[in-house]
């Protein structure tokens, strides 16, 4: 046993928390599927090996040049380590705001800095795990082909995670201190989101506008990058090598980032108890969230325009949602970019545009659909109220398409400046998909917890996936219908197929009207 | 002959036992009415009913004349609920809380803005009516929820343990308030398991256990009842409920559907 309160038995808990966490999230809450989940984890494991051995030892790899095999391996480590960085920010500013055993470890005798070292490694961990969801198979495939020096590769995953873990805290520590707690925790939301997303869509950005190409490694691969690359003996190319297991670059790597990870705990440890004292400030204070003060008086509206604002004022007021808007709307930034280099004369404007525009939307409708339907926060109260339950029900999906309008409509007003004829294309698409997202999600609708959206994929797996399938399908029959292909019909009536599927799925009424 | 604020008749609510059991119980129009019971007897899900949260699966429900069950919406109208959690939205303020419960009972924004000035003032929110709700306590939640529940000039109010977790002085207002809502005419009922608050406020007290009303009346009446002259309502409550559990074997043994 470890000594109650030490940093090895808070690790514990925090190990023991976030494995139920994870399995909680993996078998939506129920203990029985436990074994289910573990065995279809196992099978997607193994399926990811085969995939990996294939692409490891495709004759393409097979061909490269140790400059482009450095070339390839540290772009690879920045693309996680820029969803690490995101990731861990999100962590990091959740450590911060989220009460959850936060007061309760607070008010003990325990030590602050212990916990604080425990949950940065966790962080550090955690962010590390993910990205070796997908790694780890083709760790394994190339140790297996090409000698175990690749197994190297973990303890540089490890490393990066560490790195990514400091990187986060700081720049949430410098938003404390640039802008105070209140604001932090938005700005450093929509940060992350930038974060993840900034790698890819700025390679994707300089290939398109040097090259007229989505190909990120025939840019990273070609002349007028190798002439930007330092010389081999660089330090520059240290975590690739270590990745291969090159002994002193392995050991510099791990090295640095321990180092910077004891460096960040001994400087932001002592300021922590104060951050969290400040950010619960925010939710015990009634005085830390003035609203500008609407002296005149209420407005004359009816019922469904009441329901509306009240729904558009939440979901305006939600940092999440706005954070991961504003990346789904950052990652439409290349196909725009590449419809402003080609007005609308390349061909690969219906491929790329049409379906990207299409399975956004209906993700985007999804999550808002699931926040105004499922995620009401007073159920009684409108279930109280005087009007029908269609009446509610018609003002909630108003909202949430007028909401999923304000966000497409620039998009697509830039879609029919390029070419008209793919914009119509693609508003059917958006209607289409946003309305079935919007379906599902009222079949499939549960009380929930607003602050829960993070995890409404657990609630459940079959409106997760109808959901994802619908948004596919709408997606390629618009693009087919773009391309002028007869084939869009048979994605139309998989679309459909998945709708009625959802529908004979969908959970039964509980006879409670909430 | 004055139509009585809430007629309930032979009704019945099954989950995977019965929660309400052929409850039949009538309140009158101005009264303040206690529904007491153990925990698990029924009276959360009765109260439910009345308000349309849950479909009884067999009964009559009627609102001041009003079918609640065939003519929901005109029930409604006249209803105010208050649960025990207050639900409020952490992400608006007290006024643009009460400005959407306004909307959704349709109450003329004028009349509605002002009824809200005056219920904000009265429940001492103003201070806070243009800071959002997340950072308030659960008295001022509750505050706000009652607030809510007020702003339409509910002809029948009904609140479910609406004292618990608040400090004296929150108690206190909130019984003020209910008093002053009686005396203009409006009926209370109310739920609790304080029953000093019961044994001063209610009018009529009703006894719920095993989903049936076991004793109603007032507390004189309820004294005789139980055969203790000078007895307290907790002695009279606890002796009535003894007895059914004796008569009809152990109650409140469901998950707290009820």
């Amino acid at each position: 046993m470890n000594q109650p309160a030490s940093t090895a038995w808070l690790a514990r808990h925090e190990i023991r928390l976030a494995w139920r966490d994870l399995m909680a999230m993996t078998t939506a809450g129920k203990r029985s599927r436990e074994r289910g989940a573990l065995i279809l984890i196992a099978i997607a494991a193994i399926g990811l090996h085969f995939l990996a051995w294939g692409l490891v030892n495709s004759p393409d790899a097979q061909k490269q040049t140790q400059l482009d095999r450095w070339i390839t391996i540290t772009a690879m480590l920045v693309l996680p380590f820029s969803l690490m960085t995101s990731q861990a920010m999100e962590s990091v500013t959740r450590a911060f705001y989220s009460r959850s055993d936060l007061d309760l470890i607070v008010s003990s005798p325990a030590s602050i800095r212990r916990l604080f070292t425990v949950r940065v490694g966790a962080i550090a961990v955690s962010t590390t795990l993910l990205s070796l969801l997908l790694g780890a198979p083709f760790i394994n495939m190339l140790a297996l082909s090409e000698g175990p020096g690749w197994l190297a590769a973990y303890p540089v995953l490890l490393s990066f995670g560490a790195v990514a873990a400091v990187l986060a805290l700081s720049v949430t520590v410098a938003l404390f201190r640039l802008i105070g707690a209140k604001r932090t925790r938005l700005a450093a939301q929509i940060v992350a989101a930038l974060v993840g997303a900034s790698f890819i869509i700025g390679i994707q950005l300089a290939a398109i506008s040097s090259m007229g190409t989505l190909s990120r490694m025939a840019f990273l691969k070609s002349e007028m990058v190798r002439n930007l690359l330092p010389a081999p003996d660089s330090v520059f190319w240290y975590p690739a090598r270590a990745m291969t297991g090159e002994l002193l670059p392995l050991a510099a790597v791990i090295g640095f980032s321990a180092l910077i990870f004891m460096f960040a705990i001994l400087a932001y440890s002592g300021g922590f108890a104060d951050k969290v004292i400040a950010a619960a400030g925010i939710s015990q204070s009634g005085k830390a969230r003035p609203i500008r003060r609407r002296d005149g008086n209420f407005r004359r509206q009816s019922v469904r325009a009441a329901l509306r604002r009240k729904e558009w004022k939440l979901l305006a007021r939600d940092h999440w949602l706005i954070s991961q808007t504003l990346m789904q709307v950052f990652y439409l930034v290349p196909p725009a970019f590449m419809l402003w280099k080609g007005f609308g004369s390349s061909g690969a404007l219906p491929a790329v545009v049409v379906p990207v525009l299409v399975m956004a939307s209906g993700q985007l409708a999804g999550g808002l659909a699931w926040l105004a339907i499922s995620g009401e926060d007073a159920p009684q109260l409108v279930a109280t109220a005087p009007v029908t339950p269609a009446m509610i029900l018609r003002a909630k999906i108003e909202a949430v398409l007028g909401a999923l309008a304000i966000v497409v409509t620039p998009l697509l007003a830039i879609l029919a400046w390029a070419s008209p004829r793919e914009a119509v294309i693609c508003l059917g698409g958006i209607a289409a998909a946003g309305v079935s997202a919007t379906m599902i999600q009222l079949w499939f609708r549960s009380q929930a917890k607003r602050s829960n959206f993070r995890r409404r994929q657990t609630s459940s797996r079959v409106a997760t996936f109808a959901e994802a399938f619908s948004s596919i399908f709408w997606a390629g029959a618009a693009t087919l219908v773009a391309l002028g292909s007869w084939f869009a019909l048979a994605f139309v009536a998989l679309a459909l197929v998945v709708l009625v599927i959802a529908r004979s799925l969908r959970a039964a009424p509980t006879g409670e009207f909430a | 002959m004055a139509i009585n604020a809430l007629e309930i008749t032979d009704l019945y609510k099954r989950f995977d036992r019965p929660a309400v059991n052929g409850l039949t119980m009538t309140v009158r129009p101005g009264e303040f009415y206690a529904l007491l019971g153990p925990n698990g007897a029924g009276k959360t899900t009765t109260l439910k009913m009345v308000t349309g949260l849950l479909r009884p699966d067999r009964g009559e429900i009627s609102v001041f004349g009003h079918n609640a069950l065939r003519d929901p919406v005109s029930a409604k109208k006249i209803t105010a609920w208050v649960p025990d959690e207050p639900m409020i939205y952490d992400r608006l303020t007290p006024l643009e809380y009460l400005e959407f419960v306004a909307g959704l009972w349709n109450i003329d924004a004028r009349q509605a803005n002002e009824e809200a000035h005056r219920l904000m003032d009265w429940l001492k929110l103003s201070p806070h009516a243009q800071e959002r709700c997340e950072g308030f306590s659960r008295g001022m939640r509750q505050k706000v929820a009652l607030a809510g529940a007020l702003i339409h000039e509910p002809r029948l109010i009904i609140l479910d343990e609406p004292l618990t977790g608040l400090d004296a002085a929150s108690a206190r207002l909130v019984k003020e308030v209910l008093k002053e809502r009686v005396a203009m005419g409006a009926t209370v009922i109310m739920t609790t398991h304080i029953l000093e608050v019961a044994e001063r406020m209610a009018e009529r007290i009703g006894v719920i256990a095993d989903g049936r009303l076991v004793a109603e009346g007032t507390l004189g009446e309820l004294r005789m009842r139980a055969g203790k002259g000078d007895g307290t309502l907790e002695e009279v409550f606890l002796d009535i409920v003894s007895e059914e559990s004796v008569g009809a074997g152990p109650a409140g043994q469901k998950a707290d559907a009820a």
